[in-house]
Order: structure tokens, then sequence, then C-alpha cells
């Protein structure tokens, strides 16, 4: 369950401020698939990072699993992502020429999961990735836009997370290789019940999501929940 | 975050770009095994230089010309520059003062030595008979010079045994030796004895010498009736600061003078000189430590260099590290850890290359080298402390990248 209740956001440089974010609220159930739709400069960056605990508001209040993650200090912050949450980005983001397995593997050393059982879950993950067991042991150098993408989905639900935030995933990748890559995101949410928040400008991508939330401006344009049915 | 899962991080991230770690880790061998040869060789001349000095006497006062009041003993060689003991001053010396149970009188000069095609630069020491007494020497075959050939100033000579081989050949021994007659300076003298080896190199060789009547070494070669050192050995240590003031004031009658400051001669006894050497030594020790020394610190700021690079590189695998929920105290940690590890095998690698090289020194002659489990236990906590100051400076700084800012660094 995610709740934001009028958040504001300033970036203040020097004695200019600017305010990316001015007033949102919205919520999100746990298990729907939400994408946040914007053109750049209307604050769904800046929302995905405070959805994604690695910034916090400047006023307004974030309750993510009923914890207020808003006031929270850098450490709570870094356990809340440690925990709660998963990242999927439009850069993919791998350690390079480590294999797939490995990588995925990486939240777990964090999260300081026993050796033996990092490597039967982040096979798990990878399965329900839609990696091919071969691609198991490739470096991530070696491996195509499409598997990487999916190798860095995995690593995102590895810690089963509350919440998985993808920020432009399909960016970086052509449309048919980004279409399989929405189809795994869609197949987590019905399948599995994964919550899933989808940040993207491109409408094509979004209306792969139950639910569209418009931002403009640092605003709220609409939410909407019936485009498919049109 | 685990120590072993950090400790597999590391050595992912080290072994990721090979040449630039060895590299790094080279600087880091380099300054500790240079560290550990100087102060071996200087512990290892320390060592030297003083079982020389010990093996020159006990119980010895030297007293020489001219007030040397610091470090008498490296001025020796510039002895006889000052004129003012003489024979008779010895000779009072060893009638009135109790204490003293042998003395010996040295003129000393360096002085062309030649047997047959064979010729040599070597120390004459013109002395007395009491003198293997006052220094601990020993006669290999034949005699020492005696009170004869002193007085009736024959021209005997004793040689040192490298003496003997720089003229008779490098298989010569002493029995080839006794008998022949040599050229000092170009006067014959007969060699009537060799002397045993005590050891010493360079300037402290006492074996490079030749030994004969002081009478003879006045008349035909410094040409006047002053000693370059009178030596004495005292009965007992205890006695030792007694006599060294006994003599003192004789000596300052016996040449007029009021005032102790204005002494014409210098009386030291072994331990002063012995504790003279050692400072100068240690000073020795300490200098080429330092000098190593920098080897290491420039070491260490390539390991500074090498981090700060890694850092930026890795900019986005930061924030990325962050976002999945590593705290900035797991980023500083691995980063530390890598740096430590680096100069830790490089200190390991270090400390077996100074060790061998050092024994090779020794192997082949070149020095008296001596390592010390102190300094190899030094070594290896400096080149960890090297780690952890180094790698602090970069290793925060990774940990205070913003996780936003770092993801979309490029």
């Amino acid at each position: 369950m995610i709740e934001v209740n009028n958040i504001v956001k300033i970036y203040q440089t020097g004695s200019i401020g600017f305010q990316a974010l001015s007033g949102v609220s919205f919520k999100i159930k746990d298990g729907e698939f939400v994408a946040i739709m914007g053109p750049s400069g209307s604050g769904k960056s800046t929302l995905m990072h405070i959805l994604g605990a690695l910034d916090t508001p400047t006023t307004g209040t974030y309750f993510l699993d009923g914890r207020d993650v808003s006031t929270l200090n850098e450490d709570e912050l870094a356990d809340i992502r440690k925990n709660k949450i998963g990242f999927v980005f439009q850069a993919f983001n791998l350690l390079p020429r480590t294999t797939a397995l490995r990588n995925v593997s990486l939240p777990l050393v964090y999260a300081e999961i026993a050796p033996e059982e990092r490597g039967k879950k982040a096979k798990e993950s990878l399965r329900a990735a839609g990696l091919d067991e071969e691609y198991f042991d490739h470096l991530s150098n070696q491996l195509s836009g499409g598997q990487i993408q999916r190798v860095a989905i995995a690593r995102a639900l590895v810690n089963n997370p509350a919440l998985i935030l993808a920020d432009e995933p399909t960016g970086n990748l052509d449309s048919k290789t980004g279409e399989i890559v929405l189809q795994t995101f869609e197949k987590l949410n019905k399948e599995r019940g994964r919550t899933i928040i989808l940040i993207t400008h491109e409408h094509d991508v979004a209306k792969h999501a139950d639910r569209i939330i418009s931002l403009k401006d640092g605003l709220v344009i609409s939410d909407t929940k019936d485009h498919k049915k049109r | 975050m685990k120590l072993t899962d950090t400790l597999e991080e590391t050595f992912i991230a080290l072994s990721s770009n090979k040449a630039r770690t060895g590299l790094t880790i080279l600087g880091i061998v380099i300054g500790i095994s240079s560290v550990i040869v100087m102060v071996s060789v200087g512990q290892g001349a320390t060592g030297s230089i003083q079982a020389s000095i010990e093996s020159t006497g006990s119980n010895l006062l030297m007293i020489t010309p001219g007030a040397l009041r610091n470090f008498g003993y490296s001025a020796r060689s510039a002895g006889g520059t000052a004129q003012s003991l003489t024979i008779d001053d010895a000779n009072a010396i060893a009638s009135q003062v109790s204490s003293v149970q042998y003395m010996t009188p040295e003129v000393t000069g360096r002085y062309q030595v030649v047997y047959k095609g064979n010729n040599t630069n070597t120390s004459i020491m013109g002395t007395s008979d009491t003198y293997p007494e006052v220094r601990n020497l020993s006669i290999d075959q034949g005699v020492f010079i005696t009170s004869q050939d002193i007085n009736n100033v024959s021209k005997a000579a004793v040689l040192g045994p490298t003496v003997v081989t720089d003229l008779f050949g490098t298989d010569a021994t002493a029995s080839d030796a006794i008998g022949q007659t040599i050229k000092i300076n170009k006067m014959e003298f007969k060699v009537v004895g060799v002397a045993k080896a005590k050891g010493g190199t360079g300037f402290m060789n006492q074996d490079d010498r030749i030994y004969i009547p002081y009478t003879v070494s006045q008349r035909y070669f410094s040409g006047n009736k002053y000693l370059s050192e009178i030596d004495l050995q005292i009965s007992s240590p205890n006695l030792m600061t007694s006599a060294q003031n006994d003599v003192t004031s004789l000596l300052l009658s016996l040449h007029n003078i009021a005032d102790p400051t204005l002494a014409d001669f210098t009386v030291q006894n072994q331990a002063d000189i012995l504790s003279s050497i050692s400072s100068i030594s240690q000073t020795l020790t300490i200098l080429l430590g330092a000098i190593a020394g920098i080897s290491l610190l420039v070491g260490g700021i390539g390991i500074m260099n090498m981090m700060l690079t890694t850092v930026t590189e890795r900019t986005r695998e930061i924030g990325l590290r962050k976002a999945i929920g590593a705290k900035a105290k797991d980023i500083t940690f691995q980063f530390l850890t890598e740096a430590v590890v680096l100069t830790f095998s490089g200190g390991i690698v270090g400390v077996f290359l100074g060790c061998i090289i050092s024994w090779g020194v020794k192997y082949f002659n070149l020095y008296q080298t001596k390592v010390s489990f102190l300094s190899v236990l030094l070594a290896v906590a400096v080149s960890a402390a090297i780690g952890i100051i180094f790698g602090y400076y970069p290793a925060k700084r990774a940990a205070k990248l913003n996780p936003i800012e770092a993801l979309r660094y490029e």
C-alpha cells in the first residue's frame, strides 16, 4: 500500500528555489500496475526518486506499507530500498564483466542472505523474469539489451520487494524488445501479484499498465483506470 | 554486508583490472622492500662497527693529540696533524698512573709497500711490544716487535693478513711472508711475524696494516718525536673514570696547561667512542630509512590516485549499490578494504623481496646487513596504515556520492 499526501519538492540552488513537485497526492494498492506519465520537466523523475526512497520530499508524507518514509535519514532510507523496493533503470546498470547470476545476487549480499540461499533465489528470480537458463552464467557484456533488462528485472525482484519501480525501462531498447520487457512486467503483475510503478513519457508504454497517473508541472493532471476499455 | 562478501567484492574488483592493480601494488612493494633493505644495511653497519670497536681491546683509554671535543674517533684518521704527545708523556703516564696496566704508543701513516712486483698502499703503525696486549692482537706466526727492536731502531715488520695476500698473492700463507724482505716507502724491512685476522671492513679494516717499531716510524717516516696516539689498558673497568682523570691531570701538568678546556690532547675511553659511533650509525639508519620512506609515501600516493580513479570510473556502480540498499558505511568499508588489500599484499611481497635483497647483499659481501623482526613488523603495519590513510579519502568520496546523481553519471 502506497499513500502519497500532498508532496512538495523544492530544489534549492543558492537563493533560487525550483519547485519540482507542487502537491501530489495518490494511493496505490498492493498488486496494482501503475504508469506515471508526463513530459520531461513534469516532475516524474523527482516523484520516482521519492517513491524509491532515494530522496525525501520537502513537505508532505509518503507512507510505504504503513511506514512514513518522508522523514527518514539516509541509513533508514537505504534499509527501505534494500527491503521494500526493486529498481529497474533505463540504463540497466548491471555490474560490468559480471555474470547474470551474480548481478541478481547483489541485493542479497547487502541483505545479508546466506550465500547458499542466494544462488537459489537468484535463479528463481531470473526464471520469473524470463531469462533462459543457458544465459545465467553469461557475463553482462555478453548479453543482448533485452536479456540485460530481464537480468535487471530479476535483480529488482530478488528481494521480494513491496514495490517494483521501473524508470523508462524500455528507453534504451528497440520497440520489439521493449514490448517483450513490458509483457514481462504485465506477467509479473498478473501472475505473481507484484505492485509495479512504471515511469515513462511514452503513451504506448504507459498503456500496458492498468492505471495511468499523468503529471504536468509538478501536479497530477489525470488519474485514469479505464484507458484499456476505450 | 558481511566481511567475507566485502573481501569477495574486493577480489573481483581488483582482478578486473590486473595491470593497474599490479602496478599500484608494485609501488608499495618497492617502498616496503627498500625500507627493509636500507634499515638492514644501516643496522648491519652498526653491528659491524660496534664489533670491530669492541675487538680493539678492553678497558682501553685512548689519548690523541689536539682538542677533539666531538667525535674524536672519526677525526682520528687525521691524527698527527696536531703534534703534542711525545714518548716522554707516554712513559710518564705508564710510570705515574698506577691503574695503567699496559701502555703502547702509536705513530701512524700511510705508505707504499712493495714486495717484488706487488705493491699496496697501506697503514703503517709504528708501535711498541705492548700493542698486542692493549689492542687484543694475536700473532699467527713469527713474533711481534720486541723492546729490543725498539731500542735498536731495527727495521722489523709484522704484517696484517690482508697485507700478506696483497703482497704475496691470494694463496699465500703466513709462512710464505716470514723472513722475506719488503720495501716500505723505499726502505727495506724484514718480515718477522704475521698477525691473525681481526675483521672489520673499509676504513675500519684492522687487517690491512703493517706494524713496525715506533722509533723507526719517528726516525724514518715522520721525522719528529711526536706520537699519533697513546693507548692505555687499565687494570679494571671500575678504574676507568679515575684513570681518565689521572691521565688528564698528569698530561695537563706535563704540558703546563692550567685550564682543562685548553687541553691540547683528548682522552677518550672505548665506551665514549662506542656511543658516539653508535649515534652516528643510528643517524645513518634513520637517514636511509627516511629516504626509503619517501618511496613508500610515493607508493601510498599511487594507491590514492588509483582509488580516486576507481571511484570515478565506478560512480554508476556506486549509485546502483546505494539504490539496492548499500549504506554509506558499506561503501566506505568496501573501498577502504580495496585500498588496504592493495597495500597489505604489497607489504607482504615487499617484506619478502626486502629480506631476499638484504640476504643477497650480505651473501655477495657488499655490506653487512641485519634484518630485524621489528623492521619487518613495522613495514607490514605501515603498509596497512598507508592503505587506511590513502584509501580513506577516496572511500569517503565514494560513500558521499548522491545515489541519484551517481546513477545518472556518464
